[in-house]
């Protein structure tokens, strides 16, 4: 039991994907511009790992280790373009706002390496454990930056109005913005771990 | 005129890396040294280039046979067969530049600025979006020069930054700030100097 | 292994065609839903009780015509323009006279907290300076331009376009009202002729305007006229201020 709790927490803090293994840089970067445009992009990642994890933890035994990446990146693309398809059935406006990033979620570094690092070689339920883990802890990073760029650039968090934008830097929605709050989280966090 | 503009957009005014977020992994990971900033921009150009012409064909097959749902799927696999490819036969005609590249080479299938292209370009809206002025048309040439562009964006992006990194390495940073945030923050001054030109080539 | 890999391939492929085909008609669906609702938005009441005719083409501009109880009561005008970081499609709603009833935006690119602003910026009550809302289209400009709408605060390039695309679409509109009513002007004469009007409305741009028209005969200068004032819509904004 105690050890399913530290596969599932392993993402979210001590391994979390963004702070400590500074993987899948472009959608944190790219699609934290609101705090719900990050969480929607860390929930069809998290959604991605999930099922991808697993499956390939069943085909483990199957797979050849010759063409085992490329087999990884099928299964992982089949989710991606399943995630694709149903959210512009469902959710088009989802869609809408984070478009290129969806398809790139393939070339996610967190998705590939957590395939070859954990679901290759563990079993299915702490595959879908260490899954769901890695993604929340993505998911988390993404909205927290989300609101924080949110939050000083538009002077909302959610939509919700906190402050005067008249007093927000828009600096924080744009580009520089999204490199430079990184950094600073990162050096704050930083900060906490190595205490 | 309308096709120098192509450059002027992708490699100053959308910049693939500064400001349209793709290729960040290369860009923070091999960007310690110019040497190795250069031998990584020439591969990303080099299957960039390569893919987006393949891709864009591909495409039209899977128009043609109405599952285009397919086409990440089938994208991503031909850009990793490429860079096998690519592999291969650099190691067969010249070994000199296999020494250059070779390295780089299996990085670069989930270097998301591949696929990235490979996708605008493939769709016609899209990349037509890419492409300044209301002269020009979306198709296999200007689709070809585009991805040509935004390589040799991506290369000037990687190079300057290699070139402050270099600096950089050699000048006392706050603890905490050390290694990732340090690049991020330059990365970021270096974005907002980007964004001096944008509205230039509307 | 070559086998596990295509057995992979095909596996996956099946599964995807099956989705794919689930999901289809309702992505299709869900696209003319949202097509619909902005029409319904824009039109007077919600659209409520309204008939809307079937779309006409007038160069790249779609025409959706609204009628109540047989009589006309405006039309919804989708539209499309080059914005600042892409394409802005925008569906507004007019009065049989022209006026702007509301505006609804179907997709944009603009940067978020700048250009995206006009999704609700240019139909502020409060504001009557950026409020286009109830007011008649055709000659609108930017206050920098020696307009009188205010532009989005730093994003003069998304506002222009906006208001470039509601004049599209009055002209449109209008321009093919007048026809429907057996006006003698050809389709694509129309929209120049409101341009006429709005060259010789302002200074700087009616000089160069009124100088190319007394060249050609009627229809080509007016389609001199109309080219020159977007031309300095975009062009000339460094001399007006």
């Amino acid at each position: 039991m105690s050890n399913n709790l530290k596969t599932l927490t392993n993402g979210i803090l001590r391994e979390n994907p963004t702070f400590a293994l500074v993987l899948g840089m472009c959608p944190t970067l790219a699609t934290t511009t609101s705090a719900m445009n990050g969480m929607s992009m860390g929930l069809a990642t998290l959604f991605v790992l999930v099922c991808s994890n697993v499956v390939i933890s069943l085909l483990k035994n199957l797979i050849p280790d010759k063409v085992r990446i490329p087999a990884f990146i099928v299964v992982i693309a089949t989710f991606v373009t399943l995630v694709q398809l149903l959210l512009q059935a469902y959710v088009p406006v989802v869609y809408d706002k984070l478009g290129l990033f969806i398809p790139l979620i393939v070339v996610n570094c967190i998705v590939l390496g957590r395939a070859e690092a954990f679901a290759a070689k563990n079993s299915v339920g702490l595959s879908a454990l260490d899954g769901l883990g890695m993604g929340l802890g993505f998911t988390l990073s993404l909205t927290v930056i989300g609101m924080i760029r949110e939050l000083l650039g538009t002077g909302a968090v959610f939509g919700l109005h906190i402050y005067n934008d008249h007093y927000a830097s828009l600096i924080f929605v744009l580009a520089p913005g999204a490199f430079i709050a990184l950094a600073y989280l990162m050096a704050i966090m930083n900060k906490i771990v190595k205490k | 005129m309308e096709y120098f503009l192509i450059f002027i957009a992708a490699i100053f005014v959308n910049n693939i890396v500064l400001s349209q977020f793709l290729g960040i992994c290369p860009f923070l990971g091999v960007s310690k040294k110019i040497d190795t900033a250069l031998g990584m921009s020439a591969a990303v150009t080099f299957v960039l280039v390569l893919a987006t012409v393949v891709t864009y064909l591909l495409q039209k097959l899977l128009i043609l046979w109405h599952v285009e749902f397919l086409q990440t799927i089938l994208f991503i696999l031909v850009i990793a067969a490429l860079v096998q490819m690519i592999e291969i036969v650099l190691k067969k005609i010249s070994p000199s530049l296999y020494q250059a590249l070779g390295v780089f080479l299996p990085l670069i299938t989930t270097n998301c600025c591949i696929l990235g292209v490979a996708i605008i370009v493939a769709d016609p809206a899209q990349l037509l979006q890419k492409l300044p002025g209301d002269a020009l048309q979306a198709n296999l040439l200007t689709g070809t020069l585009f991805a040509f562009a935004t390589a040799i964006g991506f290369a000037l992006a990687l190079v300057l930054f290699a070139g402050i990194r270099e600096q950089l390495s050699m000048s006392r940073v706050p603890k905490a700030m050390e290694g990732t945030p340090i690049a991020l923050l330059t990365a970021g001054l270096l974005a907002m100097a980007f964004m001096g030109f944008s509205g230039v080539v509307g | 292994m070559v086998l596990s890999l295509v057995s992979i391939s095909v596996v996956a492929a099946v599964a995807l065609a099956g989705v794919f085909l689930l999901t289809s008609s309702r992505i299709e669906s869900e696209k003319q839903k949202k097509q619909q609702q902005a029409i319904m938005d824009v039109l007077p009441q919600k659209g409520a009780g309204a008939e809307i005719a079937a779309p006409e083409q007038v160069g790249e501009v779609t025409i959706y015509r609204a009628t109540k109880d047989g009589k006309e009561i405006g039309a919804a005008v989708e539209v499309s323009e080059m914005g600042f970081g892409g394409l802005q499609k925008i569906m507004v709603g007019f009065d049989p006279e022209g006026k702007i009833i509301d505006y609804a935006i179907l997709d944009q690119q603009e940067t978020p907290g700048l250009g995206d602003h006009i999704v609700d910026w240019f139909k502020n009550a409060d504001k009557p300076g950026q409020n286009i809302i109830g007011r008649k289209a055709g000659e609108f400009k930017v206050s920098k331009d020696g307009g009188d709408v205010d532009a989005i605060t730093a994003a003069t390039i998304s506002s222009k376009a906006f208001l470039r695309a509601i004049n599209k679409a009055y002209k449109a509109y209008m321009g093919d009202a007048d026809a429907h009513s057996g006006a003698s002007k050809q389709q694509h004469a129309e929209p120049a002729e409101a341009e006429e009007h709005h060259c010789q409305g302002h200074h700087g741009e009616g000089h160069q305007c009124s100088g190319h028209c007394q060249h050609g005969e009627g229809h080509k200068c007016q389609g001199h006229c109309s080219h020159h004032a977007q031309e300095n819509q975009s062009g000339k904004e460094a001399d007006h201020e």
